[in-house]
């Protein structure tokens, strides 16, 4: 399969702090890979390394082959990276379609990227200056919207939100949150999506639900699937590859039965003591 | 029967609304006294004020103090346009007016324009470094450009007469003049709100963190908001200017308590709400003007009280606080006072409503 992402050597250093040392891995095109590792092993500043958060210290992260090391947060999206965040972060005193709808926004206002997206095929939004003018004096601008707004209530459809999209996003139980922060993802129009801990706070039911729905996603919007996550039993039923993080160091990769069966994972999860007992 | 109008019928109550408020302002103008056309004047201009911070402070949630920078360019520069030139050669007694205002006479329309440009441009380069901050870095930052603008016009005294300020600008601005521009900075303002764009710096107001992450250039939408507010300032500060007839660098002029009075206003009609601005330009206008009779001379049991100078702020204050107590978010809140709002209140007034 055809390598989407690619993380080249990509160290992270804060100050002294080796957050991320020397990850080199990739995601395959179409999988649903996994990534974790205790807490404080710097599984999310992967993520915000390659979201353009954070310019690596040292290595490159390619995007279907691109460099995209300097590419800016909202470049990033436009070339077709989303991602949620770990910790809740829905625009909450805007509706549940607003909030859908904002996330396509970049189709019509983000141009700089333009060059990435012709080499990958994927530039026909033809986002240029003049589209701020056209919003204000509604030329031709009232049609976009009316697509916009079909595009999320289509998705907002298919994720069963469909009937809270004159809510607040404030208002909405958890689990719905959650799901609304993965529908917004969506709506970039992202071929990879980067999850963030989604199953955190929700009951074994729930996420059980939302393995089968990740799953549904991956093939309804043929996108690709990178997800940090502490719920085993939610890492192991819905990833296809397992990549465990320790300390800032890639200590394994495999299926979710190989790593199971890893020494080193054991031991960064209990401590070298206890692996005796785990085995 | 739904809950919401079509837009046709939304679109038809809009222009009734505005044909009603022009037909009333036809008899204001005709029946009313001059002191009456003048609050009701700057009724308009404080609303534009308003309008234009709400798109700043409101809707982008970037915290500007520097709003009464804008509006003294555009007073300064649209005043010293429309000036006769004779009337500039009597009124720059310290220096000699400099090019290109000696030479020039406009009509009120280019030159409130021209304003408007001026401080949209400044707007631009003060929005340029300053918006590299955030919250309070940014308030204390633009705070002090506003000061620096000030501090300018105290001292650049061939273009702005200095501490002596500019005389008899002509009195262009009217009842209509001003609800005219108000009129022109609402559906500029409301129009960029409801779209796509004014979705975007609803999002960066929510969570710039997650806007970014959305595809939004959070710089770049802070500074085109920072400067279409800054160009609704400057008209505004024309207006303000041309209603004045007279304007100089003091602080309570056009200086700091003139971006205070007008953050009064939009908080008092609801942070990011447009039509909540225009209701706080309206009440700050209205109540500043009505307590004035604080300050006169009064007799209580027939005991004598002089009147006490700045009385009225204090009891104003003190309803500001009151209004905090009870609405904490303003007025409005952040909803709009729209067709659809006011429908579905009639509705469930009169008890027809099944939901």
């Amino acid at each position: 399969m055809n390598e989407i992402l690619k993380l080249d050597h990509v160290t992270m250093q804060f100050g002294g702090l080796t957050a991320v040392n020397d990850f080199n891995n990739h995601v395959r095109e179409g999988e649903i890979l996994g990534l974790i590792g205790p807490n404080g092993a710097g599984k999310t500043t992967v993520f915000n390394v390659v979201t353009g958060v954070y310019y690596p210290t040292k290595g490159k992260v390619l995007f279907n082959g691109l460099d995209i090391t300097s590419l800016k947060p909202h470049h990033i999206t436009h070339v077709g990276i989303s991602r949620t965040f770990q910790n809740i972060r829905l625009f909450q005193d805007m509706t549940v379609l607003d909030n859908v709808m904002v996330a396509q926004h970049h189709e019509i206002a983000t141009k700089d990227a333009e060059k990435y997206l012709v080499k990958i095929g994927k530039s026909k939004y033809g986002a240029n200056s003049t589209w701020f003018w056209r919003s204000v004096f509604k030329l031709g601008y009232l049609r976009r919207e009316k697509e916009m707004k079909d595009k999320a209530l289509n998705i907002l459809e298919k994720l069963g939100l469909r009937k809270l999209a004159a809510e607040k996003a404030s208002s909405l139980p958890y689990g719905e949150q959650r799901l609304l922060e993965i529908a917004r993802a969506l709506a970039t129009d992202a071929k990879l999506l980067l999850l963030d801990e989604p199953a955190a706070g929700m009951n074994p039911s729930e996420s059980q639900q939302l393995v089968q729905l990740i799953k549904w996603i991956r093939d309804e919007f043929k996108v690709t699937i990178f997800i940090i996550e502490h719920d085993m039993k939610v890492v192991m039923g819905l990833c296809e590859r397992i990549l465990v993080m320790d300390y800032g160091v890639l200590i394994a990769e495999g299926t979710p039965d190989e790593i199971q069966e890893n020494k080193k994972v054991i031991e960064a999860y209990l401590g070298e003591e206890w692996s005796h007992v785990a085995e | 029967m739904p809950m919401k109008l079509s837009n046709r019928t939304n679109f038809i109550l809009t222009v009734a609304l505005v044909f009603f408020v022009w037909l009333l302002l036809f008899f204001i103008n005709g029946h009313m006294n001059t002191y009456m056309i003048r609050i009701v004047s700057l009724i308009g201009i404080y609303g534009v004020m308003a309008v234009s911070l709400t798109l700043i402070n409101g809707i982008t949630g970037i915290f500007s103090l520097g709003h009464s920078g804008f509006i003294a360019l555009g007073a300064y520069t649209s005043a010293l346009l429309t000036m006769s030139i004779h009337q500039k050669e009597v009124t720059f007694i310290l220096d000699k007016v400099a090019w290109p205002f000696n030479s020039v006479q406009l009509p009120f329309l280019p030159a409130t324009i021209i304003g408007g440009i001026v401080a949209a441009v400044f707007s631009f380069l003060i929005g340029w470094p300053s918006l590299r901050l955030s919250g309070d870095y940014l308030a204390i930052a633009t705070l002090g450009f506003s000061e620096i603008i000030r501090i300018l016009a105290l001292n650049l005294r061939s273009i702005t007469n200095g501490a002596l300020g500019l005389k008899s600008i002509p009195q262009y601005t009217n009842v209509w003049w001003s609800w005219t521009w108000l009129l022109i900075t609402v559906l500029f303002v409301g129009s960029l709100v409801n779209s796509s764009f004014g979705r975007a710096l609803k999002a960066i107001r929510e969570d710039r963190v997650a806007a970014a992450s959305m595809g939004i250039n959070i710089f770049k939408h802070q500074l085109l908001s920072f400067v279409i507010g800054g160009f609704f300032a400057g008209i505004s500060g024309s207006l303000y200017a041309h209603w004045l007839t007279t304007i100089d660098p003091r602080t309570t002029s056009i200086g700091v308590m003139l971006t205070f009075n007008v953050l009064i206003m939009i908080v008092i009609g609801g942070l990011g709400s447009i039509s909540g601005a225009i209701i706080g330009a309206g009440l700050f206008a209205i109540l500043t003007e009505w307590l004035r009779f604080l300050e006169e001379p009064m007799k209580i049991f027939s005991f004598e009280f002089s009147g006490i100078a700045g009385l009225r702020m204090l009891v104003f204050s003190a309803m500001f606080v009151m209004v905090m107590i009870f609405w904490p978010r303003g007025i409005m809140g952040r909803k709009e006072l729209t067709w659809n709002t006011l429908y579905s209140k009639l509705r469930r007034g009169s008890g027809e409503s099944n939901e």
